[in-house]
Formats: C-alpha cells, structure tokens, sequence
C-alpha cells in the first residue's frame, strides 16, 4: 500500500476510535441480556397487526393522502422548476442566470425531510406541509435538470422563427419547446415515483400520510396499527415500482 | 476569412433572381445577410426600403416578417406537426394571443391545408414532421413560406431533397407566387438547370465574390464550367443529367413567364 | 367554366384525444388538492404579501449568540460521531454479510461436485438480510431505536449502522463480483480456505474501490444523522427539533446554515479522501 493510502487508513481508524469516545455509549448496556429481550418483547407486539375493517379505511385514506401529497409536490415543482429554468438557462442573461441557479441550489441542498420539518414549523402539521416541503426540493432538482436541457435544445427552430417575426416568446414555444416537453414530462413523472415514496417519509415530522399516521401509533404505543401502516408502505412502493416499469415498457413510442 | 467580399447586388421589387454556385460560395451567407439573420461586417444593406440594422426592436420584428426564408434544412422541431409548422410562418403578424391559441387547436386549417396542397403533400397536414422524408419536409418548409405571405421570398436550396418533377414544380410554384403577389424572389439553387428554366436573372457567386450577373440568355457553358470548375468537371442539374448545352453559338430562349 | 368544390373544413383529430386526457388529469387531481389540504386560493390570495411577510418573519433574524454557537459546535460534533460510529458499525455489519453473499467466493461454484444448490441456498439468507436492512427507511429504524434504547445517539449510531449496513453490504458484494476474481478462484482451486482466498486474492484488489464507496456514503451518513435527529437520535438534527419546540425560528435559520455548511464540508472532505486514495 502507499504511503498516502497507509496515512489516511490511520486518519480513518483513528476517526473512528474518537466518534465512539465521544458519544461515550454505553454499549454494555445496549447489548445486555435484559435490553435485548425487551428489544424481542417490543418486536413481537407488533404481530398480528391490526387488520379491522375501520383501521383499514383510515390507512387508506393515509394511502390517498401519501399519494395526493407526492402527486401536487411535483406538480407544483415541475410548474416552478420550468419557471425558475428560464432564466437559468441563460436566457436572459448572466445575472438571471446566476440568480435562478442559486435559488435552484439552495433549494435542492436542503433534504426533503428537513424542509418538511421547516414546513411544519412554519405552516403547522398536516399535509400541506409535506406537499409544500416536496415542491420545494423537487424544484431544486427539477429545475436545475429542466435548466440543462433547455441549454443542450437545437436553437435553429426558434432562431428561424424569430428571423422571420415572431416575437420571443412564440418562437420559444413553437421552435423549442415541442423538442423538450417529452424529457421534462419523461422526468416528472420519475421524481413523482421518488415523492411517492418520501411522502410516506414525510409524515414522521408530522407532514401528513401514511408517515404520520405510523409515527402516531408509535409513540402511542399501538404496534398492531403501526404494522399495518408499515405493510400498506411496503404494498405501495411495491404497488409504484410495478406500475412505473409497466407504464416504462408500453409508452416508448 | 472573408466569406462574402465586395459583393454588390441590386435586387429591385418583383425581381426573379437565382443565386448558383460551388458549395462554400457564399450563398447561403448572402442570402441570411438579406434575412436580416447576419450582421455584415462592413458595407451597407438595405432590405425592403431601409437599413435593417439601424432599426429598433420592433422596427426590425415588423421588417422580418415581411422576409420569408426557406432552408435547405427545415428548422422544424421534430415531433411537431406539419400544420402547426406551416401555420408558424404567421407569428410575425399575429397577435400574441392567436399564436397562443394555435398551440392548443390549429387556428387556420382550411389555410395551412391550401399551402400544402400547392406543394402536393395536403394529405400529410396533421402528420408528425418527423415521419415524413427529407423532400416532403423541405416542401413543407416552403408551405410555410407560402403560408407567411412575404413580400420577400428567400431561398436557400429548397429542392435539394425533392426529386426532379417535384421540384420543378416547387420553383415553378414559388415563381407563380413571386410572379401573382408582385413580389421579390431570390433563390439560390443547387441545380443549375432549374436556375436557367425559371429565373429571368442569374447571379453566378464562387469564392465569396460575384462572378457574373446576367440573363440566362447570355450565360454562356463555359462561364457555368468555370464556375462549378472547383467543385467538379460537370455542371450540377437536379436529375444529375448533364446539362443540355446547345451547340456554342445558339443563343439560349428566353423565358416567357 | 370552372365549378369550385366546396371546401370542407378539416378538424384537427388529435383536439378529441387531447381534451379527453386533459379532463382526465383535472379529475384526478382536483381530489389530491383536498387530501393534500393545498388550498389554490391560497396562491391567488391578496394578503399573499403579509403572509409571506409571516412566514418569512419567523425565520429572521438569525440567533447568533456565542452561547447558542458553541452549542451549535456540539451538536455538530455529536452528527459527525453519529455518522463516523455508524458507518463503522455498518462496515462490520456489511464485510461479514457481504462475504457470505459474494458468488465469487463459492466453492461450490467451481467446477462439478456437490453443493451447488445449497450454495445458492445458503447464500439466500445472507441476501435477504441486507435487503430487509436497505428498504426500512433509516428514519424508520431511527424512530425504533429511540424507543428501544432511548432519545440520543445510540439510537441514531444503531441506525445509520443497520441501514449502511445493507447498502454497503450490498455494492461490497458486487465489487468483490465485479472485479478480477481470478487470483481469489485460483487459490480456492488449490484448496485454500475461503477467508485465505479472500484475504489474499479479493481484498487487495477490492480494498480501493471499497474505501472510496464507503467514503462516499460517509457523506450520505452526515446527512441522514441530522434528519434522524428529528425523531430524537441526537445531533443538530436533535438540536433543531428543540428549536423547533421552542418556536425560536432564528435558532432554526441559523441550525439550517450550519448544516448546509456542513454538508459543504462533508462533501469536500470525501471528495479529497476518495482522490487520495483512489
């Protein structure tokens, strides 16, 4: 090994050594006999889970709620993304573009959960919280993805366009347009199968859905109803991951 | 790099004129400076009454659309459909809100339909530009131009995809066009056959310079020979068919439009 | 005399079509705008300004004091101990099971002889558990843990170990597949023990790619460690939930800072780690 692959091995061992000083866990207690059979107590209360017909309703609705969240967050993000990419392609100029790009990135650097966190604080519990909190982030990556294909678009129809007349505008929407739309709807839809699966998330901080209701049951103590709403999350992205390669297979046309 | 150099043309309203030459000749540069899609770098252009390049932002909008251009490669984005692409030769003159709404339901089919029927593809009007061939989307692309009413036709190599009836028919049809509306034409043309069959006025270019500027009466072969003398020992037609030269000394009819 | 055909005006056959499915995406999401409680009005509301005004309001200004700073210091010590702890709990979760799983280490899939199929069984275990380990969310495992040892960082440690375990696990198993096997099948061949074939013939080759990967995740780490603060497994994330509790939004703005910073930092630090080793 080299010198230089020997040294940070060390650093990486040492790094290790001091992250477990630090924390100073007790990990004789964590590991004892009596914390693991409460761990095994704990496991088995969540069998059999709570499948009566009302609490299979309430998940249900927690189901459509999860689904309705993901589904108008990046609605929303795709309508703001392709906003904010105008000018980020540079359309506009330098300073748009610096700007638009700014935005986008700040936006895209704060994880999903952390603006559902800052969503609740700030617009109170519930769904729209999560809906808000996936618009935000989708908008980031969405945008930034919306940026970099209106950059790599043909120019020459909306060039011809405009040479003969047409006002900017028109000639964005009839020369360059037409070649974008099937990328940007293709990758809409790919994050909304992403949001579907973090708007189950989101819910543990209290952003509404299936992760709400779970977090609910979990510091209510009720396992049987939190393993229910955990199947129903693992039948819906099973559910999602089907219907997409489905939906992939039968529309390349 | 000069690719056009002391270039001096006068071209007056309702002038037929054909540009020929070698490829890299500078025909499509004169033609996109006529377009008011360059700028030149020194000289003076006047296109349609003014110069182009002093007017404002609308000034110059309004003149362009008086300017219609068909490519050799029609600026159509691929999955958009022949009538809205035909109807787009209109956007200079309408208004924000029709150009808007054509997007959503095509706002003159009757329109867009009779401008294809002239270049014999009417049939193909809610087809997808890119299932069509390379002929039929370079006549779509003069539909357009059709469609936009210029009082300025410009052309650069529309033919070159079609094959030989075809296109004769399409320079016949843009000639009927410049001819009925009192309008300028100005084509450069690959094939030098159809320059001399339909254009009382043929401007030779080679090099980025005039090298001649007469009626087709007084073009004699070798001028063409000489011409095309860089690119290849025979005179381009669009049936690939040698030139019918006739015998030296006959002079050349004229063309009775 | 010429007699005109009447001209039949074309309609457009792609408009039906269109407005159907048009009409078909407003009635599935006009119902989603109710689940989600998202009131468009909301959008076109005059008193938009002032409650932007609001929103905003809450987050500015920024509490910089150098009490709550020095706080911050912790609590970003504590998610980066979280995170370094955990991954190193998840590399000795994922070298073992990974182990197990790679197909390039099977005796039995040398040549003929017995045991080709148990060897597919015996690996399925293996397999089955990194997988259940990958797809409960790390916020989920976060959360359990909390209740099954206490708010604080051995939850979130527990966590990030269990659920980098199985995603190392499982890109460790395809290194060990995907790079040169021949010295490691060559010294099963000779009839090495399988740990002496992977210790002499599998590791070295596989060592750089495995450190650069486990590097990489490292930086994922540093962020999940914050989020599952949230649910009470310690660090900034911990710290911002508190924030949160106590409605001091300028602690928030200011945690939030930090963190993008961090995440800067992170992200620098692994990309000069992978370079150095690569």
């Amino acid at each position: 090994m080299r010198r230089a692959h020997a040294l940070v091995v060390m650093l990486l061992l040492l790094a290790a050594w001091a992250s477990f000083a630090y924390l100073a866990l007790d990990f004789g207690q964590l590991f004892s006999a009596e914390a693991g059979a409460q761990m095994v107590k704990y496991v088995v209360s969540f069998f059999p889970p709570d499948l009566s017909a009302d609490y299979l309703a309430q998940t249900w609705r927690g189901t459509l709620e999860t689904i309705a969240i993901s589904a108008i967050g990046t609605l929303l993000a795709a309508v703001l993304g392709l906003l904010l990419a105008l000018p980020a392609s540079g359309r506009f100029g330098v300073v748009p573009r610096v700007i638009a790009r700014l935005i986008l990135n700040f936006l895209r650097s704060i994880p999903e959960l952390v603006w559902a966190a800052l969503m609740v604080f700030a617009a109170g519990l519930g769904p729209f919280a999560g809906t808000l909190a996936l618009a935000w982030h989708t908008t980031g990556v969405i945008g930034r993805l919306f940026a970099e294909t209106l950059e790599n678009a043909p120019p020459e129809p909306a060039q011809a366009l405009r040479v003969s007349g047409s006002r900017p505008a028109l000639a964005f929407l009839y020369g360059t347009m037409p070649g974008v739309v099937p990328q940007l709807v293709a990758y809409s839809l790919y994050r909304w199968e992403i949001n579907i699966r973090m708007a189950a998330i989101l819910g543990f901080v209290g952003a509404g859905g299936l992760g709400q209701m779970l977090y609910m049951s979990l510091s209510l103590f009720q396992q049987p109803q939190a393993m229910t709403i955990i199947l129903a999350m693992l039948a819906l992205v099973a559910l999602v991951d089907a219907a997409s390669a489905w939906l992939r297979q039968h529309l390349v046309d | 790099m000069r690719a056009l150099n002391g270039v001096n043309l006068d071209v007056g309203a309702g002038e037929r004129v054909a540009v020929i030459g070698p490829s890299g000749a500078g025909k499509t540069t004169l033609l996109r400076l006529i377009a008011t899609a360059l700028r030149p770098t020194s000289g003076a252009l006047n296109v349609l009454g003014g110069d182009p390049w002093r007017l404002d932002r609308g000034g110059l909008r309004r003149l362009r659309a008086c300017i219609g251009m068909v490519h050799q490669a029609p600026p159509i984005p691929p999955r958009q459909r022949v009538v809205t692409a035909v109807l787009a030769g209109r956007l200079g003159r309408w208004p924000f809100w029709k150009g808007l709404s054509s997007l959503i339901y095509p706002v003159d089919i009757a329109g867009a339909r009779a401008m294809l029927a002239r270049m014999q593809i009417a049939d193909k009007l809610f087809e997808r530009c890119d299932r069509l061939s390379g002929g039929q989307l370079q006549r779509v692309g003069v539909a357009r131009v059709l469609y936009q009413q210029p009082d300025l036709i410009l052309t650069d190599e529309p033919v070159s995809a079609v094959d030989p009836a075809l296109s004769d028919h399409v320079i016949g049809e843009l000639n009927r066009e410049a001819i009925a509306r009192g309008v300028t034409l100005v084509a450069s043309l690959h094939a030098v056959d159809l320059a001399l069959h339909w254009f009382p006025r043929i401007v030779g270019v080679k090099a980025g310079e005039i090298a001649f500027d007469l009626p087709p009466v007084r073009i004699t072969d070798d001028m063409l020979r000489d011409l095309y003398a860089s690119e290849s020992t025979v005179v381009p037609t669009q049936a690939g068919e040698p030139l019918s030269m006739p015998a030296p000394g006959i002079r050349r009819k004229p063309l009775c439009s | 005399m010429r007699s005109e055909a009447a001209i039949i005006p074309l309609r457009d056959p792609a408009a039906l079509p269109r407005l159907g499915l048009t009409l078909l995406i407003v009635v599935l999401l006009w119902p989603g705008f109710t689940l989600a409680e998202f009131d468009l009005g909301v959008l076109f509301d005059p008193r938009n300004r002032e409650i932007m005004g609001k929103f905003l309001g809450t987050f500015f200004p920024l509490e910089l004091s150098a009490d709550f700073l020095r706080l911050l210091l912790k609590s970003t010590l504590e998610t980066l101990a979280i995170a370094t702890a955990g991954m190193t709990i998840a590399m000795a979760v994922a070298l073992p099971l990974s182990f197990m799983v790679t197909r390039s280490l099977s005796i039995s899939r040398i040549g003929p002889g017995p045991g080709r199929w148990s060897g597919r069984a015996a690996r399925v275990p293996p397999r089955f558990t990194l997988m259940f380990f990958r797809s409960i969310p790390e916020i989920l495992w976060a959360l359990l843990f909390v209740r099954a040892v206490g708010l604080g960082p051995a939850a979130g440690v527990l966590a990030i170990g269990i659920t980098y375990g199985g995603m190392l696990g499982k890109v460790y198993s395809e290194i060990f597949e995907s790079g040169d096997t021949r010295p490691a099948v060559a010294l099963l061949e000779t009839g090495s023990g399988r740990l002496a074939a992977f210790g002499y013939g599998m590791w070295p080759v596989a060592l750089p790619e495995i450190v650069s990967y486990t590097v990489y995740r490292w930086e994922c780490a540093v962020r999940a460690s914050v989020i599952m603060g949230f649910v009470g497994a310690g660090g900034l994330g911990q710290q911002m939930e508190l924030s949160m509790r106590m409605l001091s939004g300028g602690e928030v703005s200011t945690i939030l800072l930090v963190f993008l910073l961090l995440v800067v930092l992170a992200d620098t630090v692994s990309a000069l780690l992978r370079k150095v080793t690569a």
